[in-house]
């Protein structure tokens, strides 16, 4: 079974048997592309947001210190409402954008005024922390156009999901690289 | 408080009609940043293959062990710290045991990729993965100041518990409880400066223990490490501590920290040869026994494993809300309350999880036995060496062991004069 040592490092030898493996790797490649049934894909995570319920780990089990999950807005869904119950804590002292008067803890909402009677509200990913706070309140009164998504910008594609281990609505899914999201839309 | 008490169920009616703007707003649309390109994987996949490639070519033509320390090194740049650590060799176990056993899950080519090429390398040059191109191994390499020698039968008994360990997480895997390999790798806190303080404490005991015991991950916990164990037993070439020829000076004795050298065999006196053989009758007896007895031991277990499981922790917790002893619902319970499933499916499907676990359990408790058997008739069985040779399947391929034989000085000096003739 042990070539001698002189065979063994001899150049030609080497090239020769190097070559035959590189060929036997290819085979083996080949043969497991093959047994992936050809239509082998990547996985990525994603949230089903129609299975989300807000509980808030994602802002904290993340492998990231900073959460790969953020809120996104579906503005087709969004109702623009002066009193949004994404935005405002519950039974706001005003309709104002003081922190106190605010659901967010980080202040990652920004309300924008559009036309009477209509207000805009969009994330400040940068600012975003992925607790779902505005999830649930939007859901509660409004239209729940406020939902979390793993944004794969920021993703690291753990081979478990270190998420989706605590998450308890089992929301997390694999999804493949080519859709990567699952986006609420109005009259699914 | 009422708010948040009423939001149990995110998935509210759209209460609101869209509005009709009567300035010309331009709505703005969501955001959906694109996950890493495919080519990046199929980059990671040429890099491994490369990785491998140099490694066996610095091990066995140029017999250089800075050569594969250099790699290591690079390894653990780019496997661990630049990728974060996944995808890997080790963890992909989990991923080709997925795919057998959910069929909506199909194997990505990365990782099937990473799970054949270090056993298709094995199988022709031993173990070069674990040697120079494995992050885990090469974090672990670089704390070996003070390696103690671990008796044989000691590391042969201490790694029966890798093989418990691959069988549980063969096991976690085909029944869908998740990768047990991936939820305990215990570097991969380090790879991504991540804070996780258990999995921090677990890479710090690891590498507090690596001072003394050279690499204890590889050797009495990866269960990948395994498979690569015996495609190394198999190997077509094998690392040699010699150049030329074994001259039995001993001077590579304790070269090995990973005690992968094995001297010469002292001759079997043929008179004992009766006495073997009955042994081995006996044992191989023995081994059909282990073989039922963990079987058994894994039937008996299976509940308890099963409890790892989410559908079954969430049938707990509904048992318990049932009977009025959850006052309050957990996240998981109230999830299952929203979601308009029956009990009767969470019964069905708590059971069905109950049922592959006990047919699974029986399956890794046979295989546990089986290796624990098999184990033991290898320890009775006498091979025959007259030379100092690194142990096929333990050797890890670090090159450590080439400085220390006196042939490899001559063979050094002999290429470096042959080098300068040419010149």
């Amino acid at each position: 079974m042990n070539p001698p040592p002189s065979e063994l490092l001899s150049r030609r030898r080497f090239l020769k048997d190097g070559l035959w493996t590189v060929s036997l790797a290819a085979a083996g490649a080949a043969v497991a592309a093959l047994a992936s049934r050809s239509r082998a894909k990547e996985w990525v995570w994603q949230i089903d947001p129609y299975k989300c319920i807000g509980c808030g780990r994602c802002a904290t089990h993340c492998v990231l210190s900073e959460s790969a999950v953020k809120c996104v807005h579906a503005f087709e869904m969004c109702g623009y409402c002066d009193l949004c119950t994404g935005y405002f804590s519950p039974d706001p002292k005003a309709l104002q954008t003081g922190a106190e008067h605010q659901l967010c803890p980080t202040g990652a909402i920004r309300r924008r005024f559009i036309e009477e009677p209509y207000f805009e509200f969009t994330i400040d990913e940068s600012r975003c922390i992925g607790c779902g706070k505005c999830v649930v309140g939007c859901a509660a009164f409004g239209n729940g156009s406020l939902f979390l998504q793993i944004r794969h910008d920021r993703c690291l594609n753990c081979n478990e999901c270190a998420i989706g281990r605590v998450c308890p609505s089992e929301a997390i899914v694999r999804v493949p690289a080519s859709s990567p999201y699952l986006l609420k839309v109005r009259n699914p | 408080m009422g708010l948040i008490l009423s939001a149990a169920a995110v998935q509210a009616a759209q209460r609101f009609p869209p509005p009709q703007f009567e300035t010309d707003y331009q709505m703005p649309t969501l955001t959906t940043p694109p996950p890493r390109a495919a080519v990046w994987e199929l980059v990671d996949v040429g890099v491994l293959a490369a990785a491998l490639g140099l490694a066996a070519w610095l091990i066995f033509r140029k017999r250089s062990r800075h050569g594969i320390a250099a790699l290591s090194i690079f390894s653990l740049l780019y496997f661990g710290f630049w990728r974060k650590g996944c995808i890997c060799s080790v963890g992909s176990l989990g991923n080709v045991v997925l795919s057998l056993f959910d069929s909506s899950y199909v194997l990505p080519l990365t990782a099937a990729a990473f799970f054949l090429l270090p056993i298709l390398f094995a199988l022709f040059f031993g173990r070069v993965f674990c040697g120079a191109v494995c992050p885990l191994g090469a974090i672990q390499d670089w704390v070996v100041f003070r390696p103690l020698a671990v008796p044989a039968w000691l590391e042969t008994t201490f790694r029966l518990g890798a093989w418990l360990y691959l069988a549980a997480a063969v096991l976690f895997a085909a029944v869908g409880a998740g990768l047990l390999i991936c939820r305990y790798d215990p570097f991969i806190a380090f790879f991504r400066l991540g804070f996780n303080t258990p999995l921090w404490l677990l890479g710090l005991l690891f590498l507090g223990l690596g001072v003394f015991i050279a690499r204890p991950y590889c050797r009495f916990v990866c269960p990948y490490g395994l498979l690569l164990r015996q495609a190394g037993r198999l190997s077509f070439w094998h690392v040699r501590i010699t150049p030329d020829e074994c001259i039995q000076c001993r001077l590579c004795e304790d070269a090995c920290p990973f005690g992968a050298i094995q001297p010469p065999t002292a001759p079997w006196p043929e008179s004992m040869r009766p006495a073997e053989r009955r042994r081995l009758v006996f044992l191989s007896g023995l081994l059909l026994v282990l073989m039922g007895l963990g079987g058994w031991l894994g039937y008996r277990v299976h509940a308890g494993l099963a409890a790892g499981h989410p559908t079954v922790e969430l049938a707990r917790q509904v048992r318990l809300r049932q009977a009025g002893l959850m006052t309050e619902p957990t996240d998981t319970v109230r999830a299952f309350e929203v979601s308009g499933r029956t009990l009767q499916s969470l019964w069905n499907q708590e059971a069905a999880v109950f049922q592959r676990f006990a047919w699974g359990g029986i399956a890794a408790g046979i295989f546990v036995g089986f290796v624990a058997g098999v184990k033991l008739i290898q320890m009775s069985i006498h091979f025959k060496r007259t030379d100092y040779e690194a142990d096929r399947a333990g050797c890890l391929a670090c090159g450590r062991c080439f400085a220390f034989c006196p042939r490899q000085r001559i063979w050094e000096a002999g290429k470096q004069t042959g080098s300068g003739e040419k010149q």
